[in-house]
């Protein structure tokens, strides 16, 4: 496969490494060559857009430029909020008018003529799924899982271009093809709280809230997530939601890179297992005849 | 209920709001769909369709004032769900902007984060979690927002104590610089 330029995102150095550090190993794992983006810097997130997109896109643009400079065509990211981002500016820019204000912003131009896509569109599209099954060695048989795909990752269409807007599956399939028991969550694409956690704690204990209690009425043993914004919603913030609905919800929630580097038998640490919030050894003990992992 | 004067309608506002958001207004037909699938309705004061029908009613007063600009998740579900194909979402961010640009800040504590997220982002290149906290609840006076979690996220050793260096910092420094000087609406 040819070189992708791969864009970590700024929480990928925080509150997301175990997102960051599993999404590399499963690349090396599945020979998708990833090369850093050279000196990236924040695409501007939500806050930016919600300010001026002319800003918020040049803060974007800076790095497609950066991808430019590398000679790559193709940038993947693991976060849904840098996809955005970086997908608008480029959908954007190709309007002249825009362009030129975007770039006079910038110190070194940006042509626009790099693709993003998720990390998971990569799996998704460009990794052979036999090379997948192939190597599995630590099935996941025994658990249910709840799929959450979060609210921008495939919406709206025209943008994103990827898998079904109401019902994507491309992480209901991964997780199927691992041995997982995929059950069908109705609220993949609901809104978590987005970046409120801070300004607005009780709109995320209410929006998470409805999510976890979805996954748990539905049976699942714990949700699987592919956004930090979401993950951290759900799991950092468990204890706060079930403070503020008076709830005891104890559901571990997974980046599904996590799942995936557990189901080829990846090095514990760069899954960083560890680093979530809601324990996540219960759920895994269930997984039947685990095969001991060097 | 709370009624609005048709007759005072805002031309140049509606104007204003369909040139900037690329969008032709008049084709909503009140049907709701944005409304219903909206999951911030509970928060707001006026529903994303209500808003939609001021912008059309000009009512600027009324929209700018409006904290539901201020609260909405840009999560696409109206503009995924639009049957006249309005980028609703589109809509909802311009009208921030310009209640932002008139000087209205409603829901005065996201606002207070959005500028803090930027400074942080302005001053290190990248977004850093850490500080961004501290400015926070420095500026907003919030002093025991989520200092619950702090400890949490420490002990797993997610939020690093110094920003990571970027070398193309003052790249970023300067696009901010030039987005002040320039006076750009976009
Ligand atoms: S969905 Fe579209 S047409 Fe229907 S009320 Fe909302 S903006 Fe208007
Ligand atoms: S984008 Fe905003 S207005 Fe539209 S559905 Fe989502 S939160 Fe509601």
């Amino acid at each position: 496969m040819a070189k992708i330029a791969y864009y970590p995102g700024c929480s990928g150095l925080g509150t997301s490494v175990e997102y960051d550090s599993s999404t590399r190993a499963v690349c090396r794992a599945l020979q998708v060559d990833l090369v850093d983006v050279e000196d990236w810097s924040c695409c501007g997130s939500s806050p930016a857009h919600t300010v001026n997109h002319v800003l918020s896109a040049a803060l974007s643009a800076r790095n497609l430029a950066q991808v430019e400079g590398m000679g790559l065509d193709q940038v993947a990211t693991p976060c849904p909020s840098c996809l955005t981002n970086l997908r608008t500016a480029a959908h954007k820019m190709a309007h002249q008018d825009f362009r030129d204000q975007v770039n006079a912003l910038l110190d070194i131009p940006c042509r626009t003529n790099v693709e993003t896509k998720s990390v998971l569109q990569v799996f998704d599209e460009q990794v052979d799924p036999q090379l997948i099954l192939s190597k599995v060695v630590n099935p996941l048989t025994g658990i249910k899982i709840a799929c959450y795909y979060g609210c921008i990752m495939n919406r709206p269409p025209v943008l994103m271009r990827f898998d079904d807007h109401e019902n994507p599956m491309a992480m209901d399939r991964l997780m199927c093809a691992l041995g997982a028991e995929v059950l069908p969550f109705p609220l993949k694409v609901e809104c978590c709280g987005a970046s409120y956690g801070i300004p607005r704690g009780d709109i995320v204990a209410r929006l998470s809230g409805k999510l976890l209690d979805a996954a748990r009425r539905l049976g699942a043993d714990c949700l699987v997530t592919a956004c930090p914004l979401c993950q951290m919603n759900l799991d950092l913030r468990q204890g706060q939601i079930n403070r503020a609905l008076g709830e005891n919800f104890q559901m571990p929630v997974f980046y599904y890179t996590q799942l995936m580097g557990y189901a080829l038998g990846l090095d514990r640490t760069e899954l960083g297992l560890n680093k979530l919030c809601v324990d996540p050894h219960r759920v895994l003990g269930k997984i039947k005849q685990p095969v001991p992992v060097k | 209920m709370q009624t609005f004067d048709l007759t005072t309608a805002d031309q140049d506002f509606i104007a204003e709001v369909e040139s900037r958001s690329h969008q032709n207004l008049k084709t909503c037909y009140q049907c709701g769909n944005c409304t219903a699938g909206c999951p911030y309705t509970f928060a707001y004061d006026y529903s994303v369709s209500q808003i939609m029908r001021l912008i059309q009613a000009g009512q600027k007063e009324a929209v700018l004032q409006s904290r539901s600009l201020w609260l909405c998740g840009s999560c696409q579900s109206c503009t995924t769900r639009c049957p006249n194909l309005i980028d609703v979402a589109l809509v909802m961010d311009v009208c921030r902007h310009m209640a932002r640009e008139a000087g209205y800040a409603t829901e005065r504590a996201v606002k207070v984060f959005v500028d803090s997220f930027l400074k942080s982002v302005e001053r290190h290149g990248r977004a850093y979690e850490m500080g961004l906290m501290v400015a926070y609840m420095t500026r907003s006076g919030r002093i025991f927002t989520d200092v619950d979690l702090a400890p949490t996220a420490l002990m797993r050793g997610k939020l690093p104590f110094k920003p990571h260096p970027v070398q193309g910092r003052e790249q970023v420094a300067r696009i901010f610089e030039r987005f002040r000087q320039g006076g750009i609406n976009g």
